[in-house]
């Protein structure tokens, strides 16, 4: 082949598939340039950056729209490779760009209720906000271990900048140097993992590892004995490391509850939500990628179970914790630690399951861990920004995030007080609110997953009795704003029904509702994203 | 009325109202909402009556005006409801106790909306557990109740409210949470037998297990195991009763009575409805240890109810006593160890009708005991048994009243107790006529109790508490409720057969079926030892 042709080849498809599979990152991309380019003609003192902001999310939202509704009309599940096998164009990433995307719009509009930033620094905020959120699209969408890599790190970098926005508050300097020092850890372990991961496969495809896995365990024991395998078993649990660091489970957890207590409760919201989210859709393709090569079976089941105990230990060690907690931000950071327990449940339920001697008959099993994964992600979007919602809101009247700035609060606000009920029934995962329909789905499909290996049944109880755990903690938020007299001293806060942010948090109340009575719209739709990652 | 909408609109009405209330009626106006709530109420319990008096048919033993719409089809979810002999006494029971309850809820001044709110939305989720034919829909309604009751307890109740609150949800939640467990169990054996559509359906999961192909035997004890304790819970049963004190004594009057009247049933209910028709092998396996259980908290409730002094902790103490003969009278099922089969089948009915029968006059006379307890309580502010004497001069009325409604808790022949302890007691006796004595030894430590708290309340010369001058005559609410739970314990006392019309065909059919499914587990067990044996 000519280098003409190539390029020819290369230019077609970059401009047919690649550039409108990416549009919804594209257009991220502009939005910033056009906020930082406003500002240059200092248009920016006319149209806020919020306002372009929100255009350009709610742009984004449109692009996926188009792109469900393309992959929709194509009537068969669409996977797509584009920019010559870099990311991956499917049902799966379309699913989180508009989970992202939706989420970004969401948090836009707390920021401009709530006025951090203010319309000074705005294009900085929402320029590092966009950004973040085009690495997490490009974590869900990686098909190389390259792409894994710097998905990770461009979300990571301005998550450090937004945990330190607040300026010269001291709190947030620690938390985000405390975060740095620690992503910058992380990163090079989980680089190290994939430079040996690479290397002993000789591909950086994420689609062809499996096979390649396969090929290198073919004719040895398919244990830890032969020695690529060795090399390959450490790059695997290095990389997972990496992405431990970004989901808070124990022990890479540290950095979590201190950059939550140090950041606004905006940015906290997008660290607990988005960047959970990304890095579980990357968690679930690199566990695909290595599951099924044949040989290796006992070895990934081996990992999906490690994953499992990481899980039940990541769920009680969070639980626990929050317990003793008395900033609000820094309880809900324990409560997002136990959550990532619970979904990571739902992880290793599907590394179990695809590597089970019996995976082809359970695949609608191994789709239904995925797709309860999508639900919970999606329930806890609102559930858990509906929290940092309402923390944030009474921070600007109070100027506290303590537990104790609550106290009484249901005789000034009942709104705030009957969202915040809502969300945290819905977190502990009481029925008729959506997270119990996700605890639902994660806790049966690690049950299911016992039929394969019995420790998960030690994940469902370990699930099982955390639930019970976790209500001790919610109920005591509740308690103080129900049940205490409100100080005489205390500040008011004069949010009535009808303004602006109580219909902001009603809304997201109203979607844990709805997402918990008409669960199927949106448990379609997932199981459609998990559909289209099947191997069977 | 469509008689399938019926349903729907008995589970909902409360709802509805309860919409109404928060959104349409001024919370200064307390007594327009007082009054809508009652008679949102009202309504249901009309409702009740319509689909107990013109649509149900009491000699159909099977269910009946079912209701199937899909809910969540990807996970073989339907809400599905229907009625039976064993639902139909406890829907109406549970929609006369919340009518009458809210007519005892105009004590209540603090926060009224949100309180007839949260009470309106307790009925419903009471309503969805007794009228679920679908194990999700039913445990969704049983979680639903605990959010009202947590803060009905926890922002209305007495001194150590929160603390009370808090015990009574996290000991519910850990029962459910087992249920959740048992339920995926049934969920993946159901659907690797091939009948996925049916995983959550109560009805097909009875009947495969009582043809002996949804678990097994190993796995039926299991399940049956984490189910009972769930409802052990919610019964209360002996070692995990200790919510119950602690919830009745700080929860204030109508939500004692709403306690104390139907959640309690709500445990009753769960055994004999789910766990007793989906693990026949587990329940037959355990009956020795349910037995004694019952046995235990018989005796258990009535000694801790002698040592108390404060007047509704012994009313609270009297509920657990009495809720053991409910275990005692389902588990009395007797089988012959070598054929499988049970025998003198119709002594464990009569206890299963025995148990059914006691759950609703436990109903009536403890709401009624508790509400008594209510009306001294808020002429006096106190409820310390050795500084009460002498009502019985002052309030005429009302100590007549009482005595009657404590009557009826004791078990006196003529009124609705009494009933359902000798047909429980009587069946036992079959069972094992050791434990036999030891609860009919009970009724003697109930008299004992009931007979001291009534001749330290109401007997006497004087008074000797403080704020004597409040010791006002009941005002025309309050009597209308004493009086008709009063005329109801001695309705059902005279006239049982009304209540027992109703159960016995549905009883029957269920007992029977768990016979069978127990029969087809043995045999399989004992063709599984044959086989081991021949190897």
């Amino acid at each position: 082949m000519l280098f003409d042709e190539l390029l020819d080849k290369l230019i077609t498809e970059t401009t047919s598939l690649s550039l409108p599979g990416f549009s919804v990152e594209l257009c991220l991309s502009a939005t910033i340039v056009a906020m930082l380019m406003m500002r240059l003609v200092n248009l920016d003192r006319f149209v806020p950056a919020s306002v372009t902001a929100i255009l350009g999310a709610f742009a984004a939202l449109i692009f996926t729209w188009l792109q469900f509704r393309q992959i929709g009309a194509a009537d068969a599940v669409v996977s797509q490779k584009i920019f010559t096998g870099l990311l991956i164009h499917d049902t799966f990433t379309v699913f989180f760009r508009a989970f992202l995307s939706l989420f970004l719009l969401l948090t836009i509009a707390l920021t401009s209720l709530t006025g951090i930033p203010d319309n000074e620094d705005g294009p900085d905020f929402y320029a590092l906000l966009f950004g973040a959120t085009i690495g997490l699209m490009i974590m869900a969408s990686a098909n190389s271990l390259l792409m894994l890599f710097v998905g990770v790190e461009m979300a990571s970098v301005p998550s450090y900048a937004m945990v330190g926005f607040l300026k010269g508050r001291k709190p947030s300097s620690e938390a985000a140097l405390k975060f740095v020092v620690y992503g910058a850890g992380a990163a090079g372990v989980m680089l190290y993992g994939i430079s040996l991961i690479a290397g002993v496969l000789g591909t950086a495809d994420m689609s062809l590892l499996a096979i390649r896995l396969g090929e290198a365990a073919a004719g040895g024991s398919g244990g830890l004995s032969d020695p690529e395998l060795r090399a390959v078993s450490l790059g695997i649990l290095l990389v997972m490391v990496g992405l431990a660091f970004k989901l808070s489970l124990v022990p890479f957890h540290f950095w979590c509850p201190d950059a939550f207590e140090g950041a606004s409760a905006e940015v906290a919201g997008f660290l607990s939500v988005a960047s959970k989210a990304g890095a579980f859709g990357l968690l679930v393709r690199f566990a695909l990628a290595l599951s099924g090569a044949p040989g290796t079976e006992s070895l990934m089941i081996a990992f999906g179970v490690g994953i499992g105990f990481i899980a039940c230990v990541t769920t009680t060690f969070g639980n626990l914790a929050a317990y003793s907690q008395t900033n609000l931000k820094r309880l809900l950071a324990y409560s997002t630690i136990a959550h990532a327990g619970y979904m990571v449940m739902a992880v290793s339920a599907l590394l179990v399951m695809s590597n089970s001697p019996k995976a082809a008959s359970m695949q609608i099993d191994i789709n239904r861990s995925v797709e309860g994964l999508l639900f919970y992600l999606f329930v806890y979007l609102f559930m858990n920004l509906g929290a940092f919602a309402v923390v944030a809101i009474a921070r600007n009247h109070t100027f506290s995030e303590e537990v104790d700035s609550f106290k009484g609060l249901v005789s000034q606000s009942p709104t705030l007080c009957i969202v915040m009920l809502i969300c945290m029934f819905s977190l502990v995962g009481m029925p008729p609110f959506g997270g119990f329909f996700g605890k639902f789905t994660i806790f049966a499909s690690a049950f299911k997953a016992g039929d394969v290996h019995w420790f998960m049944y030690v994940v469902v109880a370990f699930g099982a009795l955390n639930t019970v755990f976790s209500l001790v903690y919610y109920l005591r938020v509740l308690k103080t704003m129900f049940m205490d007299a409100r100080p005489a001293d205390a500040r008011p806060v004069p949010v009535q029904l009808g303004s602006l942010e109580s219909i902001y948090v009603i809304a997201l109340a109203s979607f844990v509702f709805l997402l918990g009575v008409l669960p199927q719209f949106l448990s379609a739709t997932a199981g459609a994203a998990a559909q289209s990652l099947a191997k069977f | 009325m469509n008689p399938e909408f019926l349903l729907s609109a008995i589970i909902f009405a409360p709802s509805v109202g309860a919409l109404i209330l928060a959104l349409l009626i001024d919370s200064k106006n307390t007594e327009a909402m007082r009054l809508f709530a009652f008679a949102t109420t009202a309504v249901t319990f009309g409702l009740t009556l319509v689909l107990w008096l013109g649509e149900f048919h009491a000699d159909a033993p099977g269910m009946q005006l079912e209701v199937v719409e899909p809910w969540i089809p990807t996970w073989n979810v339907y809400y599905r409801l229907g009625v039976d002999g064993i639902s139909m006494p406890l829907v109406l029971l549970t929609s006369l106790i919340s009518m009458l309850s809210m007519g005892a809820s105009w004590s209540i001044t603090k926060h009224v909306k949100g309180y007839m709110v949260l009470f309106l939305l307790l009925e419903t989720g009471m309503m969805g557990v007794f009228l679920a034919l679908d194990f999700f829909l039913f445990y969704v309604f049983w979680e639903v109740m605990l959010l009202p009751m947590y803060f009905l307890i926890g922002v209305w109740g007495g001194p150590r409210k929160e603390y009370a609150a808090i015990k009574f949800f996290l000991y519910t939640l850990a029962g459910s949470v087992l249920m959740l467990v048992a339920m995926l169990m049934f969920y993946f054996s159901s659907s690797s037998s091939g009948a996925q559509a049916d995983g959550f359906n109560l009805i097909r999961l009875a009947e495969a297990a009582t043809a002996g192909t949804l678990l097994s035997p190993e796995m039926q004890i299991t399940a049956f195991i984490m189910l009972f304790i769930g409802f052990a819970i919610k019964l209360p049963a002996f070692p995990v009763h200790t919510w119950l004190p602690d919830a009745h004594v700080e929860a204030p009057t109508p939500i004692s009575m709403i306690l104390a009247g139907v959640l309690l049933k709500m445990g009753g209910y769960g055994i004999i409805r789910i766990a007793f028709p989906l693990c026949p092998y587990g329940a037959q396996y355990l009956a020795y240890t349910m037995v004694a259980i019952g046995v235990i908290s018989i005796i258990y409730g009535a000694f801790a109810a002698l040592a108390q002094t404060d007047f509704k902790r012994l009313v609270a103490y009297s509920s657990v006593s009495h809720m053991g003969y409910v275990l005692l009278g389902l588990a009395v099922w007797k089988i012959n160890e070598q054929t499988g089969e049970t025998m003198n089948s119709e002594y464990w009915q009569m206890g299963l009708n025995g148990a059914m029968f006691q759950m609703i006059a436990h109903g009536i006379s403890s709401a009624g005991m508790f509400f008594m307890v209510g009306v001294i309580y808020d002429r006096v502010h106190h409820r310390d048994l050795n500084k009460f004497g002498g009502l019985m001069g002052k309030m005429p009325l009302y100590g007549g009243l009482s005595a009657g409604l404590f009557f009826a808790g004791l078990g006196l022949p003529g009124l609705c107790g009494f009933i359902g302890e000798v047909f429980v007691v009587l069946s036992t006796w079959s069972y094992n006529p050791a434990l036999a004595i030891v609860a009919a030894s009970g009724v003697i430590l109930t008299a004992g109790y009931i007979l001291w708290a009534m001749q330290r309340v109401y007997l006497g010369a004087e008074y000797k508490g403080p704020h004597p001058e409040d010791l006002t005559p009941m005002n025309i609410r309050e009597q209308s409720i004493a009086v008709t739970l009063l005329a109801l314990a001695i309705f059902l006392g005279v006239y049982p057969v009304i209540m027992f019309n109703d159960m016995t065909p549905s009883i029957s059919r269920m007992a029977k079926a768990a016979e069978a499914g127990y029969q087809q587990s043995a045999d399989q067990l004992n063709q599984d030892e044959m086989q081991a044996a021949q190897r």
